[in-house]
């Protein structure tokens, strides 16, 4: 095997005039986490409106629910991407689609929405199956103490079935961020971008990658972490 | 909205669309999943074989692959392959690999670490008292796999298995970054060489769509039919 490795090559001035590779590489991991957080507040918000849709009694709000989930689940994250970047601007009015066009940073933009459309679609799924998994006389027992709807959903159901599915929803939000990598194919200079021009550049590739791949793992480790002393902070004292 | 919607550019790339993107993203899609069930099958009785470096290695494998997105291992497979090869024939030099063949290897290896977790869970679900029950009767560990446990666990798995395999069907349009001819990419390239990226990525949007909500249609069927009532 004749590959040279060179560790060097991260404390070398990367092309771009200002900075090292690893300057490169770490303004990648920004722009990842930065998508990746701005998203799942869409997801998050949306995906818990859809899900609640799901469990609802009116058969009408189950059905936009339904389709909602089935749209965004069966196309592929990527064709999404390229509907919201290529698609959208183009049968948007002509002025409206213009400014959309100009915009500073449209790819960060573009990713964020559609991330957050697409995993929203997921965690609706998960809230759906946190309300479900709740005893009915929950419910019951909100409509026997004269709350409404709404203040049974605000009240009993959710801050039951949230604490339920907080591991899944971990997974989801690290799903999210792993996909944020997709984003690339718009032009968003994350951390697998980064790592692929780095590659480019300097031809370094195995380095590069290496780099790419320990940094995810970070990231990966500190969400895990993050995930546990959330569900500790918020169990309820002797419950499960 | 649509007033300048050309549906004859759709109808024109039918046959390139069809015959040369859906076959290539049909058979890495079938490709990949059988080697990934097979792999992954191998990963998920080594992490529950108990012999301490054999899990280790195993759990760090899923782990690792979990945690890193596709496209990165996509690259990283893309420049790996040639050395592994090399490594594996002995060459001196990295071996020539097709992109297809890269494209191949990096799903296989990626979907397997998610098979073997479905696998994990699935054989995990068959009650100790059955394994318990095998052992008295003489059987081996290899009988009892194949006999005992497999079979039900087969059972239990087999629609999370073909969910997992569209997720995968899905997947395959990442393969975009390699610039190879799957269907999307075929979509793209048309798109591009006519300048009507409407038309095209829409109709790509509908065909995934139909393609894998009626897949997951069918999946649902399956479930109720072969669910086993405990």
């Amino acid at each position: 095997m004749n590959y040279t490795w060179n560790w060097g090559i991260f404390l070398e001035p990367s092309p771009e005039g200002v900075g090292t590779y690893a300057d490169m590489l770490l303004s990648g991991l920004g722009w990842t986490v930065a998508t990746a957080l701005s998203s799942w507040v869409i997801a998050f918000t949306l995906g818990s409106v859809i899900g609640v849709l799901r469990t609802l009694p009116s058969k009408a709000a189950n059905a936009v629910g339904t389709a909602y989930v089935e749209l965004f689940r069966n196309v592929p994250l990527l064709v999404q991407m390229f509907l919201w970047y290529f698609v959208l601007p183009e049968v948007l009015p002509v002025g409206l689609g213009t400014a959309v066009k100009q915009m500073p940073d449209a790819p960060f933009y573009t990713a964020v929405l559609c991330l957050g459309f697409f995993t929203a679609s997921r965690v609706a799924e998960q809230v759906r199956a946190g309300i479900q998994s709740l005893p009915r006389g929950q419910r019951m027992a909100g409509t026997a103490l004269g709350f409404t709807t709404a203040q049974t959903y605000r009240h009993v159901l959710l801050p039951n079935a949230y604490r339920i599915i907080l591991p899944p929803l971990t997974s989801e939000f690290l799903n999210n961020l792993k996909n944020t990598s997709v984003a690339l194919t718009i032009g968003l200079l994350e951390l697998t971008a980064r790592a692929r021009s780095m590659q480019e550049f300097s031809f370094q590739v195995f380095e590069a990658f290496t780099a790419a791949t320990i940094l995810y793992v970070l990231i990966n480790l500190v969400v895990i972490l993050g995930a546990t002393l959330l569900e500790r902070f918020v169990a309820v004292p002797g419950g499960r | 909205m649509f007033a300048n919607f050309d549906f004859s550019v759709i109808a024109a790339s039918l046959p390139y669309l069809f015959g040369q993107g859906m076959v290539f993203t049909v058979t890495l899609t079938a490709l990949a999943a059988s080697g990934g069930i097979v792999f992954g099958t191998a990963l998920a009785m080594m992490r529950l074989s108990g012999i301490p470096g054999v899990t280790h290695a195993a759990k760090l494998y899923v782990e690792l692959m979990r945690s890193l997105p596709l496209v990165l291992v996509i690259f990283w497979f893309y420049f790996l392959v040639p050395y592994i090869g090399a490594w594996v024939t002995g060459s001196t030099t990295p071996i020539q690999v097709g992109a297809f063949a890269s494209a191949l290897v990096t799903f296989t290896l990626f979907e397997a670490a998610y098979f073997a977790e479905i696998m994990r869970a699935g054989i995990q679900s068959i009650s100790k008292g059955q394994t318990a029950a095998a052992s008295a009767l003489g059987m081996s560990y290899w009988q009892t796999m194949r006999l005992v446990v497999l079979p039900q666990a087969l059972r239990n798995m087999l629609p999370l298995l073909l969910t997992q395999t569209i997720v995968l069907f899905q997947d395959t349009s990442l393969v975009y970054v390699l610039s190879l001819t799957d269907f999307l990419g075929a979509a793209s390239k048309v798109a591009q060489r006519d300048g009507r990226l409407v038309e095209m990525y829409l109709f790509a949007a509908v065909v995934y769509f139909a393609v894998c909500f009626t897949a997951s249609l069918l999946v649902r069927r399956l479930q109720a039919r072969v669910a086993i009532i405990r």
